[in-house]
This record gives structure tokens, C-alpha cells and sequence, in this order.
């Protein structure tokens, strides 16, 4: 028998249960049907998973926005919690889009008091802007948003997370290696992936039960404590596109190739640089103008990081960027290669961008290429609402890329329509200028005054430069200046910037 | 000289097309009236277009206009129009004989002296669209000194000998020809015709290689993604641009020595050749070639 007593300072020392008892202990020897019988995590219903997980009137719940335009979840969750008589829900999600419009009468009738999320577009977000909800929206970059997730700042009772394919224990990922995905798959589930670590319960929704062990996964087990079948999670179409469309539009070249051209003048063009595209027209026509580039000097990149695109897939199968940090594929041909590519990783919003880890990927970058809605004379941008002052956008990575990444490019049309894009100052800052090095348009670049040898660079190359004060000028003698939007005072929207600070307000639309 | 490589059609009634006109690399713009703008926006596209030369800043590019025939009350008033901003060139639309020139310079004129305009400042390019404008190329070319190219209009030129367009352009040889020698013989510049099939890269290059070679200033084009190809097809060689150095070299050397004539290698340099080192020597600089020291040596010649 032993004796405790003997261990000095035993009482001083935690995590130990007293002595072992093996009358306690049960030795597995189920048979396989059994196993998987008594290990699953399946719950029959979701009104059943939802009353297991213990989630009461108050308490916030959580989504991904993997399933972008297409997403089913966000609306069959909040139906079933109406329905069930869930009241005052904080509803903190990754993102939210034009599907999600269905959520206004939820919110009418009370059931979400409040909402967290990296963007809103559509019918939504008109009716946040028209004041629908008493409680002001957080808007979060998706760095600060893990930020947030992981001090407990924001703290997730319960998280609902679609997936294209999971196993009865909840090993959940964005595709499959068993077999086809149903004609479902969104490839990486890095938002996903932090709310499953952190939120105190976790509920997969899947329409795709496949054998255990579902490897790779991006949610491993030990996350999920509930899995539930449902028969859709989401419309293929909405989720994602066959391949990102290359652009034809000779505007979005231009830009994109001026934005090339500056990566390649800027002096840190070389063997080992990494980079950032969006998924928008010109930012994606920047891969294929860096494409040349690269083949030209004999220049490789080390990674690239981001929202994948099938565009930088390319880059990556053809040996110009050695690997890929996925948090968010764009398009099937990312998805696909995140399932064959071996050196395309999944990663986690919080490895992605999250300001807690020096370390974190943004931080690693030479370049990132963004779009906007709006620049303004101080380099600051906005991309959240529009011109009429209307919430119509998503903040994503933006300030966190733009921070992390040692040259940080803007490209911008000076106008849109009647509409100008570099103005004296934008309706809401999201980025702030101090962290925006260039910004690209088709009349010539602006850069940033502070980034003096960057300027240097791009003059001596060639570079047509301006300054931010000349393209704001140009704009205005092409468009006008237009009459300034009117604003209620009541607060519809707080913009955090991604170390969670109040970086502007957004208030509610006359 | 100017170099008009590249003539970019825009669209006469489309706002956000004439605004971006510009920001491409191409040297010159034609704000279209004619076959782009429908019957029943005639007025608006001419009031949009006479509104874009006057606030709009071109950036130095070369303005011209494409008119409705001048003989139409519609056509009388695109002149009117036009002329009246002094901003850009007039470019009518097919041409058959040196009347149709004459008719319309005499319209200018009578604009020109209407609003104070120096007589004669107003400039024009002529098209040719027809087997009796290709046959009366000569005459069309001659008929004004306010002309400042000839173009070759391929399309309605292939209806009217009776055929149509081929991938090697055969049927277009003897126009082309034709157009050419006038275009020269009377010191203006010649330019061909548009390639529509936006989807065929490598038909359009092979068609900008064979005007090249013929002689041609260069190409009307209907999209931003032609004017790269055309300049890279008229962009000299190394070898050339070395040798056109090498003449402008040589004319700054005998200035500085006082002397008459020019020679480089101890032959003579005559005036054709000067000249085509210095047309070589603004492709050159146009595609970025020359340093700063060979662009001064090319000034001072």
C-alpha cells in the first residue's frame, strides 16, 4: 500500500487524485458496432444537442462564415432556437452575409439581443443601419476577433459550426479524403476552428457522416462535444465557385499590374518573400502580374498566406510559392489542393492573424494586396460602409494584414461610377493609415509619407507617383464632391481594430 | 511627329468608358459618334462627348472625334460640336473621294471663322471603306492640308469588293497597299483597320506584324487589352535603336564641328534616314528604351 504521507510537500502539489483504484477502472473490449454506438456523438436532433449543451436565455452563441453566400446553418439555428423559445442571444459569428436576412425577425421578435461579427451585407445590414437592433453591432477583424475568442473577452457558450464532412466523434473538416464531399466543401475552416477550441460547448452540424478517424481534420474531437445530421448545411453554388474568374476588366488590369510592378520595385522583392492576395478583381490579377515577374528574375516565394485562391494555387503547383497557409479557401480548385497539396496548410484565425501571438502569420508577410470601398488623405481605409453610409461590407483580415505585412498595398479605382473612392476622409476608418504603405489606382500610386525609402524605391524605378492629396484632387475634379451622408446619433455599429480598441462608430442612416 | 501606334475607339454615350479613356498607355483616342452611338442617342453621346473634351484632362493623348457623315444635318451639327472646343481632331467617317474631304474642311472653316478660330487649326483624319475610296486613295490623301492620316475601315471594305474577312488578310493586301503609298506620298500617317475578335490574341499580333512590316503607323484597336501588343510589335530592336543612336550622334558631332555634312562610317547620312532614326528613336523612348543622355542627344538633333 502506498503512503502519501511520505511524498514531501504533497498537499503543495496539484492535478493528483488520490491513489489508484482499479475496482473503478472499465477496460474497453466493445466490438466494433458497439464502439461506435457508445463512443458517438451523434444526437439525433439538434433541439436535443441544443438542450444538452445547456444553452439558456443570454448566452452567446457562435458561427463560421465558410459557407460564405451559401450558408444554411446561421438560419436553421436560430429558427430551431425561436422555435424552442430562446430569448436575447448574442450571436457572434465569424461573418454574416446577404443569406442571413432571415435573422431581422429574429432579432424583431427578440431573440438575438446582439451581434458580433466581421461584416454584414444585404438586407441586414440595411435594417441594422436603419436602427433595427437596440444594441450597437461589434464589428471585429478576424485577428481580433481570435484575439477576443481567446482571452475570454469573448466568451462562446455555445457553438454551432456546419462542416462538409465529420465523424461520429466530431473529427470535422471543410472536405474529405473518404470519398466525394457530397458536392459540399469549403476547404478550410480556420474561423471555425478557434470557436471550437475555446466555446464551452461545440456542436457540428454535418450532412456527411464519414468513418472515424475523418484525417486530416480541421476540428479534431477533443473540440466537439455534440454532432448533429442534418440534411443541408449549405448550397454548393453559394459556397463557393468552380475557380475565382479572372478579370477582363482592363481597369482592374491596369491597377493590378501597376500593384505588380510596385511589389517588384519596392526593394524587397526576392528569393523568400511572402505575400497576400484578396479574392478581389485586381488584387487576384495581381498573382498573375507577379506570375511573370517571378519567372522573369527566377524568384520564388516562401508562402502565401491567406484566403486561398485557385489563382495561387496555381503558383504554388507550378513551384513559385513553396507552401500555402490556408485559413479560408476562396474557390474549389484552394479546397481541392488544401485535400491533395501537401505543403497547403490549414490554419486557425488565431494563427492567422491574431495580435496575442508575435509569432503569427500576418506578421510574417512581405506583402499583402487589399481592396477598398474608400482611402482617404491620412491612407486610412474603409471597407465597411458605403457611400450612402450604409453597412455593406466585411472588415476580414484587412488590419490585420495591412499591420503585419511590411509593404501593405491598396488598390482602389479613384472612382466607382460617380462615386469617389479617394476621398478627404472616409465614412469609417477600419484600417488605420499608419498601417497602409501604398495605395494603387489608375491614375497613378500614392505612398504613404512615412515609408520614405519605399517612396525612394518606386521613384527611382519609374514608378508613376502622386501624392494621396493629387488623387483625392483628381477624384474630385471627375465626380464632384458629394453632399455629406446624414447620420442619426444613435450608434448601430462599433468598429474594433484588431487589438480590440474602438477604432470609429458607425451610426444610423437617415 | 506624333506617334499614333495605337487609336483607341471609345464610345461616344458611354460616361464611364470616356472617362477612363486615358488612363491606358495608348497615344491616341477617337470619341466615337458614329457607328457606336444608336440613332436615338445622336444627341446625347454629342452633348456627353462635346462636355468630356472640355473638362475632362487627356493627358496629352490625341483627341480625335469620328463625326457622322458631314453631309447630315447630324454629322453638321458633331462638327459644330467639335470644332468649337478646339480640343480634338476631327475624323470623319468613310471617305470616297476628295470631295467628301473638301466638303467638310469647308465646314470647319466656315465653324473656325464662326468662333474666332485661327482658320486652319482644326485637323482631320480620313477613313477608307469602299473599292472606289481604296482606287481614289491618292486624291483623298492630297485633298487637304488639314488631314493628318488615312485609315483603312476593313469591314465595310471587305462587303464592297465582295468578300469578307480571312485569318491572313489577303483580301485586304491591295487596300492596304494602295492606302499606304498615298498616305506617304502626300507626308501623312497611315493606319489600319480594327481587329474585333477580342478572344484571338495571336490572330490580332500576326495582323499588327504583317501593317508593321508593310509600313503602317499604326493600328485602330476597340479594347485596352490590344494597345501592349501593338506597342511591343512596334517597338524597334536593340540593333536598330543602336544604329539610330549612332545617326543622331553623328548629326550633333558635325554641328559641333561646323560642318555641312553629315556622315557616319565615312558615308553619307541623307535626310530618309534621318528621319527613320528619329521615328526608330521615338518608338524607342515611347517603349521606355532610351536613358535619360541618349533622349538629350535625340532632342539636340
Amino acid at each position: 500500500m502506498l503512503d502519501l504521507h511520505e511524498i514531501e510537500l504533497y498537499t503543495d502539489i496539484m492535478g493528483l487524485h488520490g491513489l489508484f483504484e482499479p475496482d473503478k477502472l472499465h477496460k474497453n473490449y466493445e466490438l466494433i458496432d458497439e464502439r461506435n454506438q457508445i463512443r458517438s456523438k451523434i444526437i439525433p436532433s439538434l433541439e436535443e444537442a441544443v438542450r444538452l449543451s445547456g444553452l439558456k436565455d443570454g448566452m452567446t452563441i457562435s458561427f463560421h462564415h465558410h459557407f460564405r453566400n451559401g450558408d444554411y446553418i446561421v438560419n436553421l439555428v436560430l429558427d430551431t432556437l425561436a422555435r424552442m423559445g430562446f430569448k436575447d442571444l448574442v450571436v457572434a459569428a465569424s461573418s454574416l452575409t446577404d443569406c442571413h436576412a432571415p435573422m431581422i425577425e429574429h432579432i424583431q421578435s427578440g431573440v438575438v439581443r446582439r451581434i458580433e461579427t466581421s461584416g454584414l451585407r444585404g438586407k441586414l445590414a440595411q435594417a441594422i443601419s436603419n436602427g433595427v437592433m437596440n444594441a450597437p453591432v461589434v464589428f471585429r477583424s478576424h485577428g481580433g476577433r481570435a484575439y477576443a475568442i481567446e482571452t475570454d473577452e469573448l466568451q462562446i457558450d455555445v457553438a454551432f459550426l456546419g462542416a462538409p464532412s465529420s465523424d461520429a466523434v466530431g473529427n470535422a473538416n471543410g472536405y474529405s479524403r473518404e470519398n466525394n464531399d457530397k458536392g459540399i466543401m469549403c476547404g478550410a475552416m480556420g474561423y471555425a476552428k478557434c470557436d471550437a477550441t475555446y466555446a464551452n460547448k461545440t456542436i457540428i452540424l454535418t450532412d456527411h457522416i464519414v468513418p472515424y478517424p475523418n484525417a486530416p481534420f480541421g476540428i479534431p474531437e477533443s473540440d466537439v462535444d455534440f454532432v448533429v445530421q442534418v440534411d443541408a448545411i449549405g448550397n454548393a453554388e453559394g459556397i463557393m465557385s468552380g475557380a475565382t474568374r479572372f478579370t477582363n476588366n482592363p481597369k482592374e488590369l491596369l491597377i493590378a499590374q501597376l500593384a505588380a510592378d510596385v511589389i517588384e520595385m519596392s526593394g524587397r522583392f526576392e528569393n523568400g518573400y511572402s505575400f497576400q492576395m484578396g479574392s478581389g478583381g485586381a488584387s487576384l490579377a495581381v498573382a498573375q502580374f507577379l506570375r511573370e515577374k517571378m519567372l522573369r528574375n527566377n524568384i520564388k516565394a516562401s508562402f502565401a498566406l491567406g484566403g486561398i485562391t485557385g489563382r495561387v494555387v496555381d503558383l504554388h503547383e507550378e513551384g513559385l510559392v513553396h507552401k500555402l497557409l490556408d485559413v479560408q479557401s476562396f474557390d474549389l480548385i484552394a479546397s481541392q489542393s488544401l485535400k491533395n497539396n501537401r505543403y497547403h496548410q490549414q490554419i486557425s484565425a488565431s494563427y492567422y492573424a491574431s495580435p496575442a501571438n508575435s509569432g503569427t502569420a500576418v506578421n510574417q508577410l512581405d506583402f499583402t494586396v487589399l481592396s477598398a470601398l474608400e482611402v482617404d488623405c491620412d491612407f486610412n481605409v474603409n471597407v465597411l460602409t458605403g457611400s450612402d453610409g450604409v453597412i455593406r461590407g466585411a472588415i476580414g483580415g484587412h488590419p490585420d494584414t495591412a499591420c503585419g505585412a511590411a509593404v501593405s498595398i491598396v488598390v482602389v479605382p479613384l472612382t466607382r461610377g460617380r462615386i469617389p473612392c479617394v476621398v478627404q476622409r472616409v465614412n469609417t476608418i477600419v484600417t488605420p493609415g499608419k498601417t497602409v504603405d501604398v495605395v494603387v489606382t489608375e491614375y497613378g500610386v500614392g505612398v504613404n509619407p512615412q515609408r520614405k525609402q519605399l517612396r525612394e524605391n518606386l521613384a527611382k524605378a519609374g514608378i508613376p507617383l502622386l501624392t494621396i492629396e493629387q488623387l483625392q484632387q483628381k477624384a474630385e475634379s471627375l465626380v464632384g464632391k458629394p453632399e455629406p451622408i446624414r447620420y442619426l446619433d444613435k450608434v448601430v455599429g462599433i468598429v474594433a481594430y484588431r487589438d480590440n480598441t474602438i477604432i470609429d462608430l458607425i451610426h444610423q442612416v437617415q | 511627329m506624333k506617334l499614333r501606334r495605337t487609336m483607341l475607339f471609345v464610345p461616344g454615350n458611354n460616361p464611364s468608358l470616356i472617362r477612363d479613356a486615358a488612363i491606358y498607355n495608348e497615344d491616341a483616342i477617337i470619341l466615337d459618334l458614329e457607328d457606336a452611338v444608336s440613332i436615338n442617342e445622336k444627341d446625347s453621346a454629342r452633348f456627353l462627348v462635346y462636355q468630356a473634351l472640355q473638362s475632362l484632362d487627356f493627358r496629352d493623348k490625341e483627341v480625335a472625334v469620328r463625326i457622322n457623315d458631314p453631309k447630315t444635318p447630324i454629322g453638321k451639327m458633331d462638327l459644330k460640336a467639335v470644332v468649337k472646343t478646339r480640343k480634338a481632331v476631327i475624323r470623319l467617317p468613310k471617305s470616297e473621294c476628295k470631295e467628301d474631304i473638301a466638303e467638310c474642311a469647308a465646314i470647319i472653316e466656315e465653324i473656325e471663322r464662326e468662333n474666332g478660330i485661327t482658320v486652319g487649326t482644326t485637323r482631320m483624319m480620313a477613313a477608307i471603306e469602299s473599292a472606289i475610296g481604296v482606287l481614289n486613295a491618292k486624291e483623298i490623301a492630297f485633298a487637304s492640308p488639314r488631314l493628318l492620316s488615312i485609315a483603312l475601315g476593313a469591314e465595310d471594305y471587305c462587303a464592297s469588293i465582295k468578300t469578307s474577312r480571312s485569318a491572313n488578310g489577303q483580301e485586304l493586301l491591295f487596300a492596304r497597299c494602295m492606302i499606304l503609298q498615298a498616305a506617304r506620298a502626300a507626308g501623312i500617317d497611315c493606319i489600319d483597320t480594327v481587329f474585333s475578335d477580342l478572344k484571338n490574341d495571336e490572330g490580332f499580333i500576326s495582323e499588327v506584324e504583317t501593317i508593321h512590316q508593310l509600313g503602317f503607323d499604326g493600328k485602330s484597336i476597340i479594347h485596352p487589352k490590344q494597345i501592349q501588343m501593338v506597342h511591343a510589335v512596334f517597338t524597334p530592336g536593340e540593333a536598330k535603336v543602336q544604329k539610330a543612336m549612332a545617326v543622331v550622334r553623328a548629326i550633333v558631332d558635325a554641328r559641333d564641328k561646323g560642318l555641312g555634312v553629315v556622315s557616319l562610317n565615312g558615308k553619307m547620312i541623307d535626310r530618309p534616314v534621318v528621319l527613320q532614326a528619329e521615328r526608330t528613336l521615338m518608338l524607342a523612348s515611347a517603349a521606355g528604351l532610351l536613358s535619360r543622355e541618349d533622349k538629350e542627344y535625340a532632342r539636340l538633333a
